[in-house]
């Protein structure tokens, strides 16, 4: 008999952080799925290997690069795949997604010391570095229900719904906001898609709740706002629908390693989030706001952590 | 439902033992009485080698203020006091090793008709008769029962949440023993000078609930239901539960005006006021999926957690943990040759479970959504390891109880409370270096 000496606790929850992600790339199953149905083969082959790629060059960075001889695989290099997949065109070319995915990992998260050293987003990392490098792959989208064998070169190039309101004053109906019948990213496009998955994670406990809800009540209270004082600026159900506003307040501002541990702080960068969004849009150069906005309030996440500290049990008000 | 905010529901394992009735456990033949039986100082060895001693004869001393009396478990012959390793204190501790001889013949304490005695006699009963707290603490009783005059205390709270998994103890004592526990509240509301007391029990336990009301009834003795959540038993959390004070920081129950005691402490109060009998056994839970035939038993301490086991059945050839206590809190031995103590509330035993890496944390804060103090463990956790003590004890190092519910919960697998105990350690260490 071989007795363990041990630290209590002696029982632990059978969760852990593969479960977590793991649960992440169901709850986005659905949107990928929406994102093949709209925008052809191209689109659900970006996720698939973004997915693929991610994990295998996590993988590689922590097994070779940093040493780490037994590293179990844990799903966080998949998810972030995943993500930066959902955030393209299908306009992009497979290698310039190569860069961006290795950027994301490698500048967006092992360069801060791996999983949950990072301060940024690793997707939205990787997005930005590829809107920067590759504007015009970035921004060229296609109409959607183009068939899923075309090849990307065959379909239509088209504005998004934010650019079409922001430069011609055009209003995309909101059903097919709604359910992503609509130009833009791989996975920003459904509403209903997202939400759909965001309710599995919600089912299973996984999300910060209070992040989703104050980033998008935020941005329907200032967008009505903004609509009462001048319609010119479009109204709340608009914003609410249009834009990676869903994809980034359900997915990627949720995401734990770069948003606070407090629900305060929560609350806080969630309203961040939501005023810089609505800020950029309706006053910025630039039609969609919500990628820079999370990434500037990742930034901010140290601070308001700091500044939220829970009163301790018996603490006494100063 | 009373209850705190934060804390875990881990699976209860109480089905192997909560339909057993307790049972007396054959006499060992040997038995390790630690003279560090208590918190505080050991006590100081009154008999030597060779000596013969009754059962509930005096073989250690108070030594200190907190400090307890100490004696022989079993009638026989003292053949050495040698230095064992103290499994919770974590160091080698003194130990009267007592050779049973016959049958007991037991030595009772001076005592008297409860209602009629004083305060102070009462309190120099619970004091001679090496009473602490059997919750596991081990505080001695007496000193508890003692708080400085400038302390009003208006509440005594029993704690009978028993919130950790596998125990069932507590549970049979409110079940069998229901009429001791009331006379031993009814003794310390006297010595205490208080006009209430309240039993807090936990949901799952509602047969022990509805027999207290029925006990209680026409005595300022109150039963309430807390719910089934752990850790509900923690001294703050119940005070706060019960009646939604808050035991300021390193504050203690006396602050708010509460008193806390375990229902095992209750009866060994009876046992001493009315029955003149020193504290030299007490209830425990054997259980867990490795133990042969799990029980309730009532032990004497100093039996060595071997002789218990057997008793039981024994254990699975499998086992991987023994644990003093219950599996949230206890403490995992190896040596099963260690002694039964006087705050041992069961002994928790386990097959091998799967191993679960270590991750890096996540930042997922369900440490911080379940910790019972408000603290966050992670990052505890995080300035531990950086050795940053000083910003851990700004944030709320010293607070922690240690319960583990953050470690419990953790998908990352991390031991948080392992780190806070030790930097508490360290920090405790440096910080009487600095003085």
């Amino acid at each position: 008999m071989k007795l363990t000496s041990a630290y209590a606790p002696h029982l632990r929850e059978e969760d852990d952080v593969r479960k977590i992600m793991l649960d992440v790339l169901i709850a986005l199953s659905p949107a990928v799925i929406g994102a093949a149905y709209f925008f052809g083969w191209y689109a659900l082959f970006l996720c698939v290997s973004g997915a693929v790629i991610g994990e295998l060059f996590d993988v590689f960075v922590m097994r070779y690069l940093r040493g780490v001889k037994n590293f179990v695989p844990d799903g966080s290099g998949a998810v972030t795949g995943l993500l930066l997949a959902m955030n393209v065109s299908t306009r992009l070319p497979f290698w310039a997604f190569l860069i961006g995915l290795v950027f994301a990992l490698g500048l967006g998260k092992h360069a801060f010391g791996g999983l949950g050293q990072n301060v940024f987003n690793p997707a939205l990392v990787g997005r930005a570095f590829l809107l920067i490098s590759f504007p015009t792959y970035m921004t060229t989208w296609v109409v959607p229900g183009a068939g899923f064998w075309k090849s990307p070169a065959d379909v239509m190039t088209a504005a998004t719904p934010l650019a079409l309101f922001k430069e011609h004053g055009v209003i995309t109906s909101y059903w097919d906001l709604f359910i992503g019948n609509v130009g833009g990213s791989l996975g920003e496009t459904s509403a209903l898609l997202l939400i759909v998955g965001f309710f599995y994670l919600l089912l299973r406990r996984r999300v910060k709740i209070f992040i989703p809800v104050s980033y998008i009540g935020t941005v329907f209270l200032f967008s009505s706002i903004a609509y009462l004082v001048n319609p010119r600026f479009g109204d709340p159900l608009f914003h609410l629908l249009s834009g990676g506003l869903m994809l980034g307040a359900l997915f990627m501002a949720t995401d734990m390693v770069t948003s606070p541990v407090t629900t305060k702080g929560q609350v806080i960068f969630g309203v961040g989030c939501g005023v810089l969004t609505m800020a950029i849009r309706l006053f910025g150069a630039y039609p969609e706001g919500v990628s820079f906005s999370i990434l500037f309030m990742n930034a901010l996440v140290p601070l308001i952590d700091r500044y939220t500290r829970p009163r301790i049990f018996g603490e006494v008000k100063e | 439902m009373l209850t705190f905010k934060g804390g875990v529901h881990p699976p209860q394992l109480k089905e192997w033992t909560k339909e057993k009735p307790i049972e007396r456990m054959t006499l060992p033949q040997r038995v390790y009485v630690f003279l560090l039986n208590h918190a505080g100082s050991p006590s100081k060895a009154v008999v030597s080698p060779g000596d013969e001693v009754k059962t509930g004869q005096i073989v250690g001393e108070p030594d200190g203020f907190i400090s307890a009396y100490l004696h022989s478990p079993v009638t026989g012959k003292v053949i050495e006091i040698k230095k064992i390793l103290h499994p919770i204190a974590g160091k080698s501790v003194e130990a009267v090793v007592i050779e049973r001889t016959s049958d007991d013949e037991w030595m009772h304490l001076e005592t008297g008709d409860f209602e009629r005695m004083s305060k102070e006699e009462i309190l120099d009963v619970i004091k001679r008769a090496g009473i602490v707290g059997l919750g596991g603490a081990m505080f001695p009783t007496h000193v508890k029962l003692s708080p400085p005059p400038e302390k009003k205390i208006d509440t005594l709270i029993i704690n009978g949440a028993e919130c950790e998994p596998v125990l069932t103890i507590d549970h049979r004592l409110m079940l069998e023993r229901a009429e001791d526990i009331l006379k031993g509240i009814l003794i310390m509301m006297k010595v205490l000078g208080v006009q209430k007391a309240v039993v807090g029990v936990e949901s799952n336990k509602m047969d022990a609930y509805h027999n207290l009301k029925k006990v209680f009834k026409g005595y300022p003795v109150e039963a309430v239901l807390l719910r089934t959540k752990y850790p509900q038993g923690a001294e703050k959390q119940l005070i706060y539960a019960i009646t939604r004070r808050r035991v300021p920081r390193g504050g203690l129950p006396m602050d708010v005006g509460v008193v806390v005691q375990n229902v095992g402490t209750c009866v060994a109060v009876k046992e001493a006021v009315v029955d003149g009998k020193p504290l030299v056994e007490r209830g425990m839970t054997v259980s867990g999926d490795a133990v042969r035939d799990p029980k309730n038993l009532i032990v004497r301490i100093g039996t060595p957690v071997k002789d218990v086991l057997e008793y039981c059945g024994g254990i699975d050839e499998n086992t991987e943990r023994v644990i003093l206590g219950g599996p949230m809190m206890g403490v995992s031995i190896t040596n099963l040759n260690l002694p039964v103590m006087k705050g041992t509330s069961g002994i928790t035993v386990f097959l091998p479970r799967k191993p679960q890496p270590q991750k890096p944390c996540i930042r997922c804060s369900k440490c911080v959504q379940v910790c019972p103090m408000n603290l966050q463990p992670y990052l505890l956790y995080l300035l531990s390891t950086k050795r940053k003590y000083d910003e851990a004890v700004e944030n709320g190092l010293m607070d922690c109880i240690e319960c583990g519910s953050c470690t419990y919960t953790c998908p990352s697998k991390i031991e948080h409370v392992r780190y806070i105990k030790l930097a508490k350690t360290v920090y405790r260490a440096t910080r009487r270096g600095r003085k």
